[in-house]
C-alpha cells in the first residue's frame, strides 16, 4: 500500500464532492414535492355516457397512424374480452358487465398522463417528459429498450414493440400533443359521439366533475379517479360504478412515483460521504493493529538477538578459555616432549659414548692382532 | 511458469462437462442470431404486462448478488486486515469480475437496442430512475473490479512495473468497490420501490434496498465458498499450499460471518413484516411461500452454517453454501418474477420459454469457460513465483 494517506483522503474527498453534486441534482429530480404544472390540460371521461362504441379507438388509430387492426373497429364482439394497450393500439375500451342486471358498463383505457408520471421518473435517459400542456411525450431517439417505464406505470399503459429487432419502441397515447400543438383536439375526444370525453382545463374539468356528482348523486359515486391517484393524473374518471369493479384499481394510494423512490435516492450522498470515511476508519485502526503487531514482533526478535548474544559471549568465552587450556596443554606436552626427547637424546647420547669407549678399548687388541 | 509443469496440465478435451458446455455454447449462439434478427418476442414469453422476465430476474439480480464475493472478500482482506483470506481475494475478484461482465452481456439480450446502453452514463442522464445508479455504479463497478484483477493478468504477462503500480492502488480500489457496490447492491432493490400496487405485500417494502444489500452480503460469501469447493475439485491441481493451507480457514471464517448476516437479515424482514403490519398476508398461499423463503432458505441455512463452524465441518458448510445461493435465487426470482404482477390472472402471468432459460444458461457457459482458461493461465489460484507475498 505504496500511496500516501494525504493522497489518498484527497482522491476521495473529490470524489464525494462530485459525488454529491450528482446526488443533489437527483434530489432535485426526485425527492422534493413537486405539484405538477398549474395549467395542464386534461381529459375528463364521464363513463356514465360512454356507449362502447368504439369510435374513440378508430379515431385514435387513424390520427397515430397506426396499422388497421384485424377486426374493424364497428365488430363490437371484440368487447367481449377484457383487453389493454398494446404497441398499436394506444387506446382501448372495455365492457364491464355489472351485477345481474344485465347493465353493461364501458370504460376507456389509455395512458392517464401522471401529474408525477412513474414512467418519467423512472426512466434512465429521461426518455419520459411531462409537457406543461399535461402530455407525458417520449423520445424515441434515446430509449433504450430496458422497459422499467412498463415496469414502473402502476395502470400498466406502456407497450413496446417486442417483435421489431433493430428500432423498438415504447408506445402509447401521447394526449394527442401533435395535434394539441396545432390547436386540434385530441382525436378520441374529437371522435366521442356521446361526450363521454371533454378536454379542458384539468381544474376546470374537476369542477365539472364535481358540479356533476353534486347534481347527481343517486348516478355518480363520490370520487373523481384521477384526482388524487398517485400523486393525480391528467386524465380524471367519473362512475356511477365502483372503479374496482370495472378494472381500474383502487388501492393505488395517492404516493406519486417520485415520492416512493426518494428514500432510495437521498440515501445515495449519505453511502458516497459516510462510507469512505468509515472504511479508511477501520483501514487505519487495521492497518495500526498490524503496525502495532509488527512492532511487538520486531521487538521480540531483537530480545530473542539479545538473548541470543549473551549466550554467544559466553560460549566465546568458554571456546576462548577452551583454547587457553588447550593451548596450555599443547605447550606442556610440547614442552614435555622436547624434555623427554632431549632426556632420551642425552641418554642415548651417553650410551653411544659409553659404546664408543667401549669399542676404544677393544681397539688396540684389534690392532694388535693385525 | 514453465518451473511449474503441473499447472498447464492438458486435461482430456471430450468429458462430459465439456460437451455440454459445448452444447449450450452452440444452441446460444443460434439463439444469439434469432434474438438481433428477430427481436426479442422470438426467443422471449416477454409481453406488455410482464416486461422483465428471467434475463432481469436471474441474470441481472441474481448475478449481481452472487457476484457480491468481490467486495465481501477484498474488503475482509485489505480493510479489515483480515490477513489471513488473501488467497481467497483473487479467485473472488476474478469471479466477481467476470460475473459482472456476463450481467452486462445479459442486459444486451434483453434491452431492445443495446447499442444505445452508454446512453444514460453519457448522453442524458436519468437521475430521479433508480435504474441510472445501478447502470452507473455497475458500469463503475465493472471498471475498478478489472482494475483490481489485472495485476494477476500482468503476472502472466510479464509486465512488473505495471503490476506494481496497480498494486499500490489496492486499498483505493477496494474502498471504491464497497461504497459503489453497496449503492448498486441496494438500488437493485430500490428498483421495485416503485411498484408498492404490483409486487406482493410480504415482498414489498420501503425497506427493500436495505434488504438487498444485507442479502448481497451472505450470497457473495457463500457463493465464494460454493466456488471454492467446485474449484477444489476440478482446479486441485493448480492450487498452491497457501491456497490449500488457507482454505479451511477461509471456510470456517465465511460460515461464520454469513451465519451471523444471515441471522441479522432475519431480524430485519421480521421487523419489516410489522412495521408494514403485514402479519396476516402469511396465512395465505404466498404467505407459506414468503415462509419457505424467509426460513427454510435463510434462517436454517445460517442455523446449519453455525453448526458446521462449530463442529469444523467442511463438506456441511460447502453444501450450506449452495442451499444459501439457492435461497437467493429464490428471494430475487419472488421479487422479480413470481410475487410480481401477483394480482393478474394466471392467463396473464409470465413463464420463461425454453429459449430464455438456453440464453441464460448460454451466459454461464461462457462464464465457466472464461474462468477455467484464466484460472489455468493466470496466477489465481496460487501465487506467482516472482512475486510472492509482497501483495
Ligand atoms: S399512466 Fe403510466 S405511462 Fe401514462 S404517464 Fe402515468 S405512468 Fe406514464
Ligand atoms: S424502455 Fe426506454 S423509455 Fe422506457 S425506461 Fe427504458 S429507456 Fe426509458
Ligand atoms: S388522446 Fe390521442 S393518442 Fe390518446 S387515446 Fe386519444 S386519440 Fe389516442
Amino acid at each position: 500500500m505504496g500511496i500516501s494517506r494525504r493522497k489518498f483522503l484527497g482522491w476521495f474527498g473529490g470524489l464525494s464532492a462530485t459525488a454529491a453534486t450528482a446526488a443533489s441534482t437527483a434530489i432535485a429530480g426526485g425527492n422534493h414535492h413537486f405539484e405538477g404544472h398549474p395549467d395542464t390540460m386534461g381529459v375528463l371521461h364521464d363513463i356514465n355516457r360512454c356507449i362502447g362504441c368504439r369510435k374513440c379507438e378508430e379515431a385514435c388509430n387513424t390520427v397515430n397512424e397506426l396499422p388497421k387492426p384485424e377486426k374493424p373497429f364497428d365488430d363490437l364482439s371484440v368487447l367481449d374480452q377484457k383487453r389493454r394497450t398494446h404497441a398499436d393500439v394506444y387506446t382501448v375500451v372495455n365492457q364491464f358487465k355489472i351485477g345481474n342486471e344485465k347493465k353493461h358498463v364501458h370504460v376507456k383505457k389509455q395512458c392517464n398522463h401522471c401529474m408525477e408520471p412513474a414512467c418519467a421518473s423512472a426512466c434512465f435517459v429521461k426518455a419520459f417528459k411531462k409537457m406543461p400542456n399535461g402530455s407525458v411525450v417520449y423520445d424515441e431517439s434515446v430509449c433504450v429498450g430496458c422497459r422499467y417505464c412498463m415496469i414502473a406505470c402502476p395502470f400498466n399503459i406502456p407497450a413496446y414493440e417486442y417483435d421489431n429487432a433493430f428500432s423498438p419502441k415504447v408506445t402509447k397515447c401521447t394526449l394527442c400533443y401533435p395535434r394539441v400543438q396545432k390547436g386540434l383536439l385530441p382525436g378520441c375526444v374529437e371522435a366521442c359521439p356521446k361526450e363521454a370525453l371533454i378536454y379542458g382545463n384539468r381544474k376546470e374539468l374537476i369542477k365539472i366533475a364535481r358540479e356533476r356528482i353534486n347534481k347527481h348523486p343517486d348516478q355518480y359515486i363520490d370520487h373523481i379517479y384521477g384526482e388524487h391517484e398517485m400523486g393525480g393524473t391528467s386524465w380524471l374518471y367519473i362512475s356511477g360504478t365502483p372503479f374496482s369493479e370495472i378494472g381500474m384499481r383502487e388501492d393505488l394510494g395517492v404516493t406519486s412515483a417520485p415520492e416512493l423512490t426518494s428514500g432510495p435516492l437521498s440515501a445515495v450522498p449519505i453511502v458516497v460521504g459516510l462510507w469512505p470515511v468509515l472504511l479508511t476508519g477501520i483501514y487505519a485502526i487495521s492497518k495500526r493493529k498490524d503496525k502495532v503487531a509488527e512492532e511487538e514482533k520486531a521487538e521480540a526478535v531483537k530480545a530473542a538477538e539479545n538473548a541470543a548474544d549473551e549466550e554467544m559471549k559466553k560460549q566465546i568465552a568458554k571456546i576462548k578459555q577452551d583454547a587457553a587450556k588447550d593451548k596450555e596443554a599443547a605447550i606442556k606436552r610440547e614442552v614435555k616432549n622436547a624434555l623427554d626427547e632431549a632426556a632420551k637424546e642425552a641418554e642415548e647420547k651417553a650410551k653411544a659414548a659409553a659404546e664408543l669407549t667401549e669399542t676404544a678399548d677393544a681397539a688396540p687388541e684389534k690392532k694388535e692382532d693385525e | 511458469m514453465m518451473e511449474r509443469p503441473s499447472r498447464i496440465s492438458i486435461k482430456p478435451m471430450i468429458t462430459p462437462i465439456n460437451v455440454v458446455l459445448g452444447i449450450i455454447l452452440a444452441i446460444g449462439c443460434v439463439l444469439t442470431v434469432l434474438r438481433f434478427t428477430g427481436g426479442l418476442s422470438v426467443v422471449t414469453n416477454l409481453d406488455d404486462n410482464n416486461p422483465w422476465g428471467i434475463w432481469i430476474g436471474f441474470d441481472l439480480l441474481c448475478g449481481v448478488a452472487l457476484a457480491a464475493g468481490g467486495y465481501t472478500t477484498s474488503s475482509a482482506c485489505y480493510i479489515f486486515g483480515l490477513k489471513r483470506y488473501h488467497s481467497a481475494v483473487r479467485p473472488a475478484i476474478l469471479t466477481a469480475f467476470l460475473g459482472y461482465a456476463l450481467v452486462v452481456l445479459a442486459l444486451h439480450y434483453d434491452v431492445g437496442r443495446p447499442w444505445r446502453l452508454p446512453f444514460p452514463i453519457f448522453w442524458q442522464q436519468g437521475t430521479t430512475s433508480l435504474l441510472f445508479e445501478v447502470g452507473l455504479c455497475v458500469f463503475l463497478y465493472l471498471t475498478v473490479l478489472f482494475v483490481e484483477f489485472t495485476p494477476a493478468a500482468f503476472e502472466w504477462l510479464g509486465f512488473p512495473k505495471l503490476r506494481e503500480k496497480i498494486v499500490k492502488l489496492t486499498i483505493l480500489l477496494t474502498i471504491l468497490g464497497v461504497v459503489l457496490s453497496t449503492l448498486h447492491q441496494s438500488s437493485l432493490g430500490a428498483l421495485y420501490t416503485i411498484v408498492p400496487s404490483k409486487l406482493h405485500p410480504l415482498w414489498y417494502s420501503g425497506y427493500l434496498p436495505v434488504y438487498f444489500f444485507i442479502s448481497s452480503m451472505f450470497a457473495g460469501l457463500s457463493m465464494v465458498l460454493f466456488e471454492g469447493s467446485l474449484a477444489h475439485k476440478y482446479m486441485h491441481d493448480k492450487m498452491d499450499e497457501t491456497h490449500l493451507r488457507e482454505s479451511e480457514g477461509i471456510v470456517l471464517g465465511f460460515g461464520k460471518a454469513a451465519s451471523f448476516i444471515m441471522a441479522g437479515y432475519v431480524a430485519i424482514k421480521v421487523i419489516g413484516l410489522s412495521v408494514d403490519n403485514n402479519w396476516h398476508y402469511l396465512f395465505t398461499g404466498y404467505g407459506a411461500w414468503f415462509l419457505l423463503e424467509l426460513i427454510g432458505f435463510v434462517a436454517l441455512p445460517a442455523f446449519v452454517y453455525a453448526i458446521g463452524v462449530r463442529e469444523k465441518n467442511i463438506r456441511l458448510i460447502q453444501r450450506t453454501a449452495v442451499w444459501t445461493v439457492l435461497g437467493i435465487i429464490l428471494n430475487r426470482f419472488n421479487i422479480s418474477l413470481i410475487a410480481f404482477n401477483w394480482h393478474l390472472p394466471s392467463a396473464e402471468r409470465y413463464f420463461p420459454g425454453w429459449m430464455e432459460i438456453a440464453v441464460s444458461l448460454f451466459i454461464v457457459a461462457i462464464g465457466i469457460v472464461i474462468y477455467r482458461f484464466v484460472t489455468t493461465h493466470m496466477p489465481i489460484l496460487y501465487e506467482h513465483p516472482d512475486y510472492r507475498s509482497d501483495h
